[in-house]
C-alpha cells in the first residue's frame, strides 16, 4: 500500500489492527488504519496531538 | 466466561496487552474504538454490547470522560469511573483532593487571572512551576525563575486565550534528585514502580526522553500511594511522586488513564493481568 500524502510504500504489518497508527518512512505523516480485511487495508489521516491528550 | 470491552482512541501498545492479557485469561474481548460509537438520550445498555465491565482507555482526556459518562448513564460499568476521571483529569481538582485528604502534595498556589498570578508570584518570589490545569507528558509545564519568563509565559496565555488559560497553577519547584516516582495502583494497591531520571533539564516525563529504572516499592512508598488513590477515588492509576529534601515523598499527580508500556517490561507483576483482573472482581463485589 503506498502513503496517500506522498505516494512512498507504506509498511503494514499483518498484525496490525484497526484503530493502530501506521507512519510513513518518507513524508513521516501518520495514518490509523480504519478498516482491515484480510490484506485489504484502509487508511484515514490521524488526528493531530491534543492538547488533552496523555495520561 | 466473563466478557470485558477495551474502549479506545488510539491503539497503543497497552491496550494491545490488555486485550492479549484478557483472552489469554480465557474472557471474551471486545475493543471498541470511541470515535465511532454513538449514544443518545434514549439508549440503553441492551443496544450495545459492553459486556461485564468496560476498561476506558482513550488518550484524549475529554473524549474519555465523555464518554464514561455516557457509559454510567447506561449503568455500564466502567473503569475507571467518571468521578475518578475528573478528579484526575485536572490538575487543579487534582491537588484539592490530595490535600483535602492529607496526602503530602507540593504546595501549590491558584488564580484565575494573570493580574492575580502576578500578585501571587510578587508575594511568594520565584522560582515557581507553572502548569496548565489540563494535559499531560510535562507539555506546557514551565519553570518560572524570573519576571521576563513570567510575563512572557502570561502574555502567551492571553494570547491563546484558551479556556483553561485563565486558570494558573503555580507549584513550589520542590528540591530533589533529578528523578520521579510513578507507581502503578491497581484497586488501592501499588503494583509497579519506576524511576524516570531526568535526561537533563528538571522535566522527569518518559514522553520527553526520561530514563526508566525499576523501583522497589517500599513501605512509605506503598503507605503514600494508597492515600492518594483513595483521595482521587480509587480504580487504576499512575501515582507520580517527588523525594522532596524537605518533607520526603509528596505525590505531584494522579494519572487517569496510565500508561505501562516501559514498566511492563521489567516489572515484577504483570500489570496488564493485574488491570484486568481487577476489573472484572470489581463487577463481583
Amino acid at each position: 500500500m503506498n502513503c496517500p500524502e506522498c505516494d512512498a510504500s507504506l509498511n503494514i504489518p499483518d498484525d496490525a489492527a484497526v484503530g493502530e497508527i501506521v507512519s510513513c518512512p518518507d513524508c513521516g505523516a501518520d495514518f490509523e488504519i480504519s478498516k482491515k480485511e484480510g490484506v485489504n487495508v484502509e487508511l484515514k489521516q490521524a488526528e493531530t496531538v491534543g492538547e488533552d491528550w496523555g495520561e | 466466561m466473563s466478557k470485558i470491552c477495551i474502549v479506545f482512541d488510539r491503539l497503543r501498545s497497552e491496550e494491545k496487552m490488555l486485550e492479549k492479557q484478557a483472552i489469554e485469561l480465557g474472557h471474551n474481548t471486545t475493543m471498541l474504538d470511541a470515535k465511532i460509537t454513538q449514544f443518545n438520550t434514549d439508549s440503553q445498555k441492551n443496544d450495545y454490547d459492553f459486556g461485564n465491565v468496560v476498561l476506558e482507555r482513550c488518550i484524549s482526556y475529554f473524549r474519555g470522560l465523555h464518554f464514561t459518562a455516557c457509559l454510567e448513564f447506561l449503568d455500564v460499568p466502567v473503569i475507571n469511573k467518571f468521578v475518578v476521571a475528573s478528579n484526575c483529569g485536572n490538575k487543579l481538582i487534582m491537588s484539592l483532593c490530595l490535600k483535602k485528604n492529607n496526602v503530602p502534595t507540593p504546595k501549590t498556589y491558584f488564580s484565575f487571572s494573570a493580574d492575580a498570578a502576578k500578585e501571587n508570584l510578587e508575594k511568594v518570589g520565584f522560582p515557581l512551576v507553572l502548569k496548565p490545569v489540563i494535559g499531560s507528558w510535562g507539555r506546557g509545564v514551565i519553570q518560572l525563575k524570573d519576571n521576563d519568563t513570567a510575563e512572557a509565559m502570561f502574555e502567551l496565555r492571553e494570547l491563546t486565550n484558551g479556556p483553561h488559560d485563565r486558570i494558573f497553577y503555580l507549584q513550589e519547584l520542590v528540591k530533589r534528585p533529578p528523578r520521579d516516582i510513578r507507581v502503578i495502583t491497581v484497586g488501592d494497591q501499588a503494583i509497579a514502580a519506576m524511576y524516570r531520571k531526568s535526561s537533563g533539564g528538571f522535566k522527569t516525563n518518559i514522553a520527553l526522553g526520561a530514563e526508566p529504572e525499576l523501583c522497589d516499592i517500599t513501605k512509605e512508598i506503598e503507605d503514600v500511594c494508597v492515600k492518594a488513590s483513595q483521595a482521587v477515588g480509587g480504580g487504576i492509576l499512575g501515582v507520580d511522586l517527588m523525594e522532596d529534601e524537605k518533607n520526603g515523598l509528596v505525590v505531584h499527580e494522579v494519572n487517569n488513564t496510565v500508561e505501562f508500556k516501559g514498566l511492563a517490561k521489567v516489572a515484577k507483576k504483570n500489570i496488564p493481568k493485574e488491570m484486568v483482573e481487577f476489573a472484572l472482581n470489581s463487577t463481583r463485589k
